[in-house]
């Protein structure tokens, strides 16, 4: 697939010398939905706005459907809807005058019932002529989204959509955004919860310290996360591992009082039960039993051990 | 040029002065009935003329360019202060518009306010003085001129002011004095030789002379002059805001 957005050797450095990219590379294709992912302060929200032309790169090239972001910024811009991760938006305006504002702000003329059919997409139309101020925090989100779609643009950037959302909201947000997926537009989001790439992103980015570790399939990526561990706590000390239970790739504790068992969530079988049987035959008493999944946590201290 | 973009930002902002229509306009016919009634009535009574004109006309241009500025440059630096200050302006500035269409909607805007009062105190003084307009067109002219190039001051002063605070200082500090002092109450002519020359250094002597100037035909300093002042101020005031876009001083980073 044709990459829409294509972002080369992208730096940005803040004046207090502070580099909240260093050489970023990404090919976003044409349709997809790529999740960014990254602890607090990865450079997530820079990368955005550098896209959008709210901060200057300080080297490197952007393009969007082909066109430079720095030297055809309109052609660029006109293709690129933002909904920001805060909240902003006046008070005092209606639901529809603000997003008719954003319509008109990206070139478009005045079309009142594409508007009106934006605010249906977004279960906002019962609610066009009420102050912005006067809405729950979820609806201005979608406020937001309907402003950044109020202008049809094809690749579609959400910051941090449903940061400080109610799991309900998260949930309507996702098939939003699987709705708009629907209708052609290229979604990019940020976010910090491996659940929400997981349910609606196509590829994952996992951004760290100003630097993209890795871009790849969810498919691949989950099944590296559905590595998963099985303590298995002994009621005495083994000195070595029984040669009953060395098929299974056993890790011994260094007390000797538990084995660590590694499986894969995503495989047909898990091997679980022949094991806990295996131990049982050959004498080991279990004490207790517990599970432990790897996090993104743990994924992004590896990635960044590998980098550094 | 993205005409679009300028129509939108320009009626957004007449819209919220129409929503505070009574505001906008009580406010500014009761400041100028008052005006008449200290220094027309009171001051009016003592000099009865200047340069030929009755006193209580004589102030109506000083008066008029006293609103149209300060409210020029408060609708203007509030106009861009607003977004900047509720997180809005991230879509200003990753919207297709290039400095010239933002600076055209936001500055237009803020000059038809400032005009709007302007022609509403004109109509008050009618009430008040007798006036005739000697240069009508020159009258519209320096008055659409001042409106806009106080409201480039203005875009200015909001994007430089990091909070209310500072959006109010310059048009308290700098605006008002310069505008008591620029003559807009007497005519320089009656100032000691040592002020009269001080006074060549306020720009707004110019503005105020000139469009004093379009009222009576008479004036402190030639048309001329006047013209090339205020010409002068807004390149001033449109180099600045230049440099605030490709620089993206205090906004963009």
């Amino acid at each position: 697939m044709p990459a829409i957005v294509s972002v080369q050797n992208l730096r940005k450095a803040y004046a207090g010398g502070f580099e909240a990219l260093k050489s970023v590379n990404l090919d976003i294709e044409d349709g997809e939905i790529l999740a960014l992912l990254g602890p607090n302060g990865a450079g997530k929200t820079t990368l955005i706005s550098t896209i959008c032309g709210i901060t200057v790169p300080t080297s490197g090239s952007i393009t969007v459907g082909g066109h430079d972001t720095q030297t055809d910024f309109r052609a660029a811009r006109k293709l690129i809807g933002l909904v920001p991760q805060e909240i902003n938006l006046e008070p005092f305006e209606t639901v529809f005058s603000t997003v008719s504002f954003s319509r008109g702000l990206f070139g478009k003329p005045r079309d009142d019932a594409k508007v009106e059919a934006i605010l249906k997409q977004l279960s906002l139309h019962d609610k066009k002529d009420n102050k912005i101020m006067m809405l729950s925090g979820g609806m201005k989100r979608r406020v937001l989204i309907a402003k950044a779609l109020a202008h049809e643009p094809q690749v579609l950037f959400l910051d941090e959509p449903t940061a400080g959302v109610d799991v309900e909201l998260r949930k309507d947000m996702w098939d939003v955004v699987a709705g708009l997926k629907a209708s052609g537009v290229t979604i990019i989001l940020t976010t910090h919860y491996i659940e929400e790439a997981e349910a609606i992103a196509d590829r994952i980015g996992v951004i760290s310290k100003g630097e993209i570790l890795l871009v790849q399939d969810k498919a691949d990526l989950m099944a590296q996360m559905g590595r998963k561990q099985i303590q298995i706590e002994l009621a005495q000390a083994v000195d070595d591992i029984p040669s009953a239970l060395k098929s299974y790739a056993l890790e011994r504790a260094d007390d000797g009082l538990s084995l660590i068992y590694s499986y894969d969530t995503t495989g047909e079988r898990t091997g679980i039960t022949t094991l806990l049987n295996d131990l049982q035959k050959a004498g080991l008493q279990m004490k207790d039993l517990q599970t432990r999944q790897s996090s993104l946590e743990d994924i992004f201290v590896d990635l960044v051990k590998e980098t550094a | 040029m993205n005409f679009n973009a300028v129509w939108t930002i320009y009626i957004f902002e007449m819209r919220r002065f129409f929503r505070t229509m009574t505001q906008s306009i009580v406010s500014p016919v009761l400041s100028t009935s008052l005006y008449f009634v200290v220094f027309g009535t009171a001051i009016g009574s003592r000099i009865q003329e200047v340069e030929g004109t009755s006193y209580g006309a004589f102030i109506v241009p000083g008066l008029i360019m006293l609103t149209v500025m300060t409210q020029a440059t408060s609708n203007a630096s509030f106009g861009i202060y607003f977004p900047k200050f509720i997180g809005t302006i991230y879509e200003l500035l990753s919207a297709p518009v290039s400095f010239l269409e933002i600076v055209a909607g936001y500055v237009g805007a803020a000059a038809t306010k400032a005009m709007f009062i302007g022609v509403i105190i004109l109509i008050t003084s009618f009430f008040f003085v007798d006036i005739t307009i000697a240069h009508p067109l020159a009258m519209v002219a320096f008055l659409t001129l001042t409106c806009i190039s106080f409201a480039l001051l203005g875009f200015i002063i909001g994007i430089w002011a990091g909070n209310f605070e500072q959006l109010q200082l310059i048009p308290l500090l700098v605006i008002t004095p310069l505008v008591f002092l620029g003559g807009s109450f007497y005519s320089i002519s009656m100032l000691p030789p040592i002020w009269q020359s001080i006074t060549l250094f306020n720009p707004v002597v110019y503005l105020i002379s000139g469009f004093r100037w379009s009222f009576f035909g008479t004036a402190d300093v030639s048309i001329g002059l006047s013209l090339f002042a205020i010409a002068l101020f807004t390149g001033a005031c449109l180099a600045f805001i230049w440099w605030i876009f490709k620089t993206g001083w205090r906004i963009r980073q």
